[in-house]
């Protein structure tokens, strides 16, 4: 129902769209509180403390298991018996309730699965227990995080109250130049803007340079608007979006009625129904900011500890010593990371004194970056791999720093502590300059190793 | 289980004040958040990485004064508890990150918006946060805020999202 006085025919945000679906409403104004019903909730190894907290509204049955998605990916395998505790909860809760996207240890991150199953569509809302939620931006879906709590209550409610955010609008123009990546975007955006930059807001990315990057680069990029405080963030999916998406339903048909591919399906009626699920920004909706940025601009930079948004060109710093390199993580970890990194370190060993761990996103990254006989390349330049999931990311395990070392990673977060000890330094840096400074000892330009 | 803080309408203590976009890392450690999960077990930790000595310090009602993006980062709700069950009454900031703001919440632990106190208030004020007036009181200053929404005022005197919720399912 339209409400009194709210013209039907006003231009609206992603958001507004996301949201007033999600809430049933016809339409809803920005700041306005909704209740959303969320097409996906996920979860990972948190799983279990939140199962705990949802034990104390007395249900036997969560009212929403088909809509729940549970990765094991943070702390795998099982560190200490702690961890492995924690697992079998998951696992035993997983089975007790007959959640329906379970993924195991090795399967990889979150954002990255759910992405790869195809579970989360454009135009849906998916609500994480993870604040890396937003990327599934990257399909066109409103992909937000909330606490532990509020998990609980979307399991035994199958909703929450949301605002309806302000939102941004950012677009990018130009292309790319050599050893540019979408990561050193993201670095320039939150340089520029500031880690609160987009504060409680919705990041719109639009402009022509989106139909020019591959649809790894974009993940990165939405990815990282969480270090810019935004509660979600969007590019419209185009057409090879909606085609990775098809291929992945129908490798999997029938899996929820309603939301994929049915068997014996043809590829162009899969697509045709993501079309019309998607969700535009209407011309003349209401921003509070415009940005315009001209990738041709953008230069390998690097944020500097303990703060994302203290960034500079990797030309500027002076040369800083490096103890190990990290690659991996939901926002670096993917295919064509593992690939800008195997450019530069084939055939070249590692410094002396500098280590390198590599922890790919997915277990489909790793299966084909083996198969293209990169791993092999890297593992004799020197290279460690570790199981597909959040790896030392968030300090839990291989590949923690001790007191004083510096860690150049491809992640997406530098706090003091993060991936160790509070007296370790993390820079962060796109693939290609995480591997270029493996290689030199210290953190340089990629093109200082290759030309 | 004990509760440090009883959320009433008013509450006083000091302040302890610390700088712009103090992230959830630093108020609560990633190494701990799959081991360590009830309150008396976080509560411990609390500001580890950040300020060691918090801990040892900190006493029931007192209040944290930030700058801008507090709470920035992670999603875990161990940052916003092991605050509350250190001590911490209220934390006033400039803004917060928003999840850490909707966990403090949701956990009973109030999140202020107020520039005009972060810009006065010093180390080891005495302030009391009226919520009946929204405002921060530090000896004859006053300093107001935007009152809490009736939504927010409920589900903290309700006691919190879980409370709340568990009222909701019960009454059908
Ligand atoms: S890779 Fe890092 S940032 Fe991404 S979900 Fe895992 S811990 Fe979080």
């Amino acid at each position: 129902m339209t409400e009194v006085g709210r013209p039907a025919d006003m231009a609206r945000t992603f958001a507004q769209k996301a949201l007033a679906q999600a809430s049933g409403d016809e339409s809803v104004a920005i700041g306005e509180i909704v209740d959303a019903r969320p097409d996906i909730a996920l979860s990972h190894d948190n799983t279990a403390p939140i199962a705990e907290i949802w034990r104390q509204f007395g249900q036997d049955r969560v009212v929403i298991p088909e809509r729940m998605a549970v990765t094991l990916d943070h702390a795998v395998p099982a560190p200490t018996v702690r961890h492995a505790l924690n697992h079998a909860e998951v696992r035993a809760f997983v089975a007790e309730q007959g959640i329906g996207h379970f993924f195991e240890v090795g399967r990889g991150i979150c954002h990255q699965v759910l992405s790869e199953e195809a579970i989360v569509l454009p135009g849906d809302l998916i609500l994480g227990s993870d604040s890396h939620t937003p990327h599934f931006g990257w399909l066109g879906a409103f992909g937000a995080g909330v606490g532990r709590s509020e998990m609980a209550v979307i399991w035994a409610t199958g909703e929450l109250w949301l605002r309806v955010p302000e939102s941004i609008r950012i677009r990018l123009e130009g292309m790319l130049g050599e050893w540019v990546t979408t990561k050193d975007v993201a670095l320039t955006l939150i340089g520029d803007l500031g880690a609160d930059g987009a504060l409680y807001r919705s990041v719109e990315f639009d402009g022509p340079a989106i139909a020019g990057l591959s649809l790894d680069s974009r993940a990165a990029l939405v990815n990282m608007m969480a270090e810019m405080g935004a509660k979600n963030a969007y590019m419209a999916p185009d057409e090879e979006v909606f085609r990775y998406l098809a291929e992945r339903l129908l490798t999997r048909p029938g899996r929820r009625p309603g939301r994929g591919a049915e068997p014996g399906e043809a590829s162009g009626e899969v697509i045709v129904r993501l079309r019309e699920r998607t969700l535009y920004p209407d011309a003349g909706a209401e921003y509070a900011a415009e940005h315009v940025l001209d990738l041709s601009s953008v230069q390998p930079q690097v944020a500097r500890p303990h703060q994302v948004d203290d960034t500079a060109g990797v030309s500027e710093l002076e040369s800083v010593r490096v103890d190990q390199a990290f690659i991996g993580t939901c926002t670096n970890g993917r295919l064509e990371d593992l690939g800008a990194v195997h450019r530069v370190m084939a055939g070249r060993r590692l410094a002396r004194g500098t280590r390198m761990v590599i922890v790919p996103a997915s277990s489909e990254v790793w299966n084909e970056a083996l198969s293209r006989g990169w791993v092999a390349d890297l593992a004799a330049s020197g290279a460690v791999f570790g199981t597909p999931g959040c790896g030392p990311c968030m300090g839990n395990h291989l590949g923690v720093l001790a007191p004083g070392e510096v860690c150049i990673s491809s992640a997406n977060r530098n706090f003091q502590g993060r991936m160790g000890d509070r007296g370790a330094e993390i820079y962060l840096a796109s693939p290609a300059v995480v591997a270029a400074s493996a290689i030199a000892g210290r953190i340089v330009h990629p093109r200082e190793v290759v030309e | 289980m004990n509760d440090p803080v009883d959320v009433a309408e008013r509450f006083r203590g000091r302040v302890f004040r610390y700088g712009d976009h103090v992230n959830t890392d630093v108020i609560f450690p990633g190494r701990y958040t799959y081991t360590k999960s009830r309150p008396e077990d976080v509560a411990p930790h609390a500001l580890e990485d950040l300020d060691p000595t918090f801990v040892e310090r900190v006493r029931p009602g007192d209040v944290i004064v930030a700058g801008w993006n507090w709470g920035c980062g992670s999603s875990r709700e161990q940052a916003a508890v092991c605050l509350r069950y250190s001590g911490v009454g209220a934390v006033v900031a400039r803004s917060f990150g928003r999840i850490f703001y909707r966990n403090a919440l949701n956990n009973g632990l109030l999140a202020i918006v107020c520039p005009g106190a972060v810009d006065a208030l010093e180390e080891g004020a005495e302030v009391e946060i009226d919520l009946e007036a929204s405002a921060i009181r530090c000896g004859e200053a006053a300093y107001g805020f935007s009152p809490f929404s009736t939504a927010v005022r409920s589900m903290i005197a309700a006691g919190g999202l879980i409370e709340q919720t568990k009222r909701r399912l019960a009454a059908g």
